[in-house]
């Protein structure tokens, strides 16, 4: 009977999935899936190249922002609140002006490094600091992250990449297309190692003494958290762009519904991040059609709305 | 004197202290004691008008302290919690002037002066007045807050656990300038002490607080009990005299 | 006070008794120049900054030269002002020194304003509207923001400042994602003139607006300067502080009204700058040699001075690159910002 709420979720979550399939700017409904060659063929290059990498970047950044808030015993961290991003954003600029035209794989890679050395400095950032409330620790990630863009904008100013940068930066999936995003499955190597080493991961958050008493490897673990948050930042960062707020706002809605239990809440995060995705996706698709707007902009709004609600909750539990 | 009546104070459904209501009177030094979570805190946070109550009014001498002015309150009790984070760095000497602040604003007068060089003499910092917070020792460092609050020369003083991280010799000390604080220069003295015994040595009243209400609050005689203090710490406590003052055995 | 001395302890107790103990450590710590004497110094090397600035290696017309120069001196001393006092300020009541205004979300309201005028109206509307009710409206529309961010917040029972923040720099990066989608929606030609505004900038501010600009300075100056004192104990934290008869918050609603006003216009007049303030307050915090807000607060200032004027000429002179100033100061500032956290990270 524990599994039927699962289940449940599961559905709805493909109800989801096959909606965004069928709904967009070229009609294809299932008959023609079956009759019409040209419309399998716009179904296979675009349509589900979209909805798998919605699916798999929804992963990869709900569980980022799992593996981050366990690392560093805080709520309000994840790549945008921690500056991971805007790091894997200079290391693709960088990329661009040093090798024009690299392939897509050797971008990611480039990402991928620039928000692993961004994590490292973060940490390291945070442990030098005496006073931290669970409120300062985003906040200095924040103006960590304001740092690294500014450097960024200065670099895509003076070589007239601004605009590109803006253009890539709010990304989107209406560009997705078969070729581009498959690089994104390593999300699902990331999710399984999550899933083996989130125990690991919840004790080396509690420090190094701690971990190191527990006799784990603590450094090894710290490494290994970063390399998977990195990865997932950086492949995410530069196929779709920024998704601000959720690895941060739905692992705390999970556990404000289910309490803090990481391993048992995986799934669930994984299957609220992907629906929550995908309708944003969707409301950009419909409200302004046959425009639309990035799912990344919808999510930016909406995340905006949830985080500042979590937050003043916050304040009301605290005693003082 | 210092009277409350009917404080509580709520966080969402949790009331962490009350309903209380209590007077403290003129003149020496009046214990707080009670286990982890028993309220002590709050109820002097309150008194000394850093928390709001949820409900219920704090007068001293006849002032409402929650709607007084700020500065008149400031001029007649001063309060000092047990952490105190600054970011500027301070001298001893600048710290204690501070407390001159509710007399004169911020521009010293030669009196203002004479009250700081009371103030760190009284505690023994002549020596360290010129030397930054940040170089003192732990027990120093507290007997700078201490002289900025004597400075502030209020009749009222509160203290939330002056005694933290103290060792016994720095412990003793302190107790014995606070006693000397209400005996030599008329002060009232409300502090909270972990240790009993340290409260039976040097007060002449405890107020014991227990799950957010008061317990029980007497002289030291009617209150250094082992039926009282069995109760007030849910825990056994039997009392021996040690030199002629009573003293709480609750070890094993 | 009392009269009576107990026995003062020796020296040699009162050392051993120490952390860093031993002899040297007893002695006074003070060194250096007097508070008075920095702010000569400061005041003297910012006074030779500007007569650099504005009177060498004129070419040309000298009228038309100094005319423009004055101008430019006027914004220096405007942003100089704005940014050195309203950082201060905010790090005083935020409890720290490495947070500046501008993570309030200023820069982002600011950000988004352009954009929205620009995708709306065309890339020809920037310069269209530039003139006094917009400087006046931008300013507002940037006080309101933070007013109705702290109004909101402060109505609760136990206002948090750190939540303040928070909120703050995520709705800051709402609107940065927003002005992001935004942007790539114009064309390449429009994009051009709104990025022009994306960055700080000295050179384009109009002499009209510095009046204007110079009185609002000289009233927050003004209101500063008489609550010296307070900010000087509010450094003690907020129970200290109330302690000490301060009432709190309102203290601090009045402090973050003035830095917003004051922020919100310098953004509104030279773009937005995030690192200048930083460096601004860090170095008056090590120059002045106390805490004291009479030395600190016009120490910031003269140090934005001599940041501006003798970076100017310098830019102007040897890098022959005048217009890249700001950028410049945000990109050194933010290296030292950063290497700051690394070495120090005390907040």
């Amino acid at each position: 009977m524990r599994r039927l709420p699962l289940l449940l979720a599961t559905l709805c979550v493909l109800a989801l999935v096959t909606a965004s399939l069928f709904i967009g700017g070229y009609d294809i409904d299932l008959r023609a899936l079956f009759t019409d060659p040209e419309a399998r063929r716009m179904f296979l290059i675009s349509r589900v190249p979209r909805t798998l990498a919605l699916v798999l970047a929804a992963a990869a950044m709900a569980v980022s922002g799992v593996i981050m808030q366990m690392l560093v015993q805080n709520r309000f961290v994840e790549p945008t609140t921690t500056g991971t991003s805007e790091w894997a954003a200079l290391g693709v600029l960088l990329l661009t002006l040093l090798v024009p035209g690299a392939s897509p794989l050797l971008k990611m890679g480039a990402a991928s490094a620039f928000a692993f050395a961004g994590a490292l400095v973060f940490l390291v950032v945070l442990g030098r600091i005496g006073l931290k409330s669970q409120v300062i620790v985003p906040i200095v990630g924040i103006m960590l992250g304001a740092l690294v863009s500014a450097a960024t904008l200065y670099i895509a100013s003076s070589t007239n990449l601004l605009q590109m940068l803006a253009t890539w930066r709010s990304g989107g999936f209406s560009s997705v297309v078969r070729g581009n995003y498959e690089p994104l499955w390593v999300v699902g190597a990331i999710v399984v190692g999550l899933y083996l080493l989130a125990d690991r991961f919840t004790i080396a958050g509690l420090g190094r003494s701690t971990a190191t008493s527990l006799g784990l490897p603590y450094r090894r673990i710290m490494f290994i958290g970063l390399i998977m948050v990195a990865l997932a930042a950086g492949v995410t960062t530069v196929v779709v762009g920024f998704i601000p707020f959720l690895g941060l706002i739905v692992p705390n809605l999970v556990s404000m519904a289910r309490g803090d239990d990481v391993r048992g809440n995986l799934p669930w995060v994984v299957l609220s991040s992907v629906a929550l995705m995908i309708a944003c996706d969707l409301v950009g698709r419909l409200i302004v059609f046959p425009l639309e707007i990035p799912a990344t902009v919808v999510l930016g709004a909406f995340g905006a709305v949830v985080f500042v609600a979590m937050i003043l909750r916050q304040r009301g539990k605290a005693h003082v | 004197m210092i009277e409350f009546t009917d404080i509580r104070k709520v966080y969402g459904d949790d009331t962490v202290l009350g309903p209380v209501s209590g007077r403290i009177p003129a003149g020496g030094v009046t214990s707080l004691v009670g286990p982890n979570g028993a309220g002590k805190s709050t109820l002097l946070t309150i008194i000394g008008r850093l928390a709001e109550p949820t409900s219920g009014t704090v007068t001293v001498d006849g002032l409402d302290v929650h709607r007084a002015k700020s500065q008149d309150v400031a001029r007649t009790l001063s309060v000092l919690r047990q952490e105190n984070h600054f970011t500027a760095r301070v001298t001893v000497r600048e710290l204690v002037s501070f407390g001159r602040f509710p007399h004169s604003r911020g521009r010293l007068t030669r009196e203002d002066v004479t009250h700081v060089d009371d103030a760190l003499d009284f505690l023994h910092l002549g020596d360290l007045q010129h030397r930054y917070l940040d170089q003192l020792s732990g027990g120093q460092r507290q007997r700078a807050y201490v002289a900025m609050v004597l400075a502030q020369d209020t009749r009222y003083v509160l203290l939330d656990e002056p005694l933290n991280n103290l060792d016994m010799k720095h412990s003793v000390r302190m107790m014995a300038q606070l006693r000397r604080a209400a005996d030599e220069l008329g002060k009232t003295v409300v502090l909270i002490v972990h240790d009993i015994n340290f409260a039976a040595a040097y007060s002449d009243r405890i107020i014991a607080l227990r799950d957010g209400r008061i317990a029980a609050s007497d002289t030291v005689e009617a209150m250094m009990r082992a039926e009282v203090l069995t109760e007030v710490f849910d825990t056994p406590v039997r009392i021996h005299e040690v030199d002629g003052t009573r003293t709480a055995v609750y070890y094993r | 006070m009392s009269e009576t001395h107990l026995p003062a302890p020796s020296p040699v107790e009162t050392a051993r008794d120490g952390k860093g103990a031993g002899a040297a450590a007893v002695a006074p710590v003070r060194r250096g120049l007097p508070p008075a004497a920095r702010l000569a110094v400061a005041g003297g090397l910012a006074a030779v900054a500007v007569v650099c600035f504005l009177f060498l290696f004129i070419e040309g017309s000298f009228d038309f030269a100094f005319e423009r120069r004055l101008t430019m001196l006027g914004t220096m001393l405007v942003v100089a002002f704005t940014q050195a006092v309203g950082t201060v300020v905010f790090q005083t009541i935020t409890h720290n020194r490495i947070l500046t205004p501008s993570i309030m979300g200023f820069d982002s309201v600011y950000i988004l304003m352009q954009t929205l005028l620009v995708s709306v109206f065309g890339g020809g509307v920037l310069a269209a509207t530039d003139g006094m009710p917009k400087l006046v409206t931008q300013t507002l529309l940037m006080v309101g923001f933070t007013m109705l961010l702290f109004g909101w917040l402060f109505s609760g029972r136990s206002g948090s400042l750190h939540v303040l923040l928070l909120v703050g720099v995520v709705l800051g990066l709402a609107f940065r994602s927003l002005s992001d989608f935004l942007q790539r929606m114009l064309s390449p030609a429009e994009y051009d003139v709104l990025s022009a505004r994306l960055f700080g900038r000295l050179s384009s501010a109009e002499a009209a607006y510095l009046p204007l600009a110079g009185a609002v300075c000289l009233i927050v100056g003004a209101v500063v300067w008489q609550r010296r004192y307070r900010l000087d104990a509010l450094l003690l934290g907020r129970d200290a502080a109330t302690n000490l008869g301060i009432s709190y918050k309102r203290e601090l609603t009045v402090m973050l009204l003035l830095v917003s006003l004051l922020i919100a216009m310098s953004t509104a007049l030279a773009g937005p700058m995030t690192f200048f303030g930083f460096v601004t307050a860090m170095l008056a915090h090590q120059m002045s040699g106390t805490h004291r807000h009479a030395v600190v607060l016009p120490m910031a200032f003269l140090i934005g001075l001599i940041t501006l004027a003798g970076g100017q000429f310098i830019m102007e002179h040897v890098f022959y690159a005048s217009g890249m100033l700001t950028v410049v100061i945000e990109f050194v500032g933010g290296a030292v910002f950063l290497v700051h956290l690394l070495r120090k990270g005390t907040l």
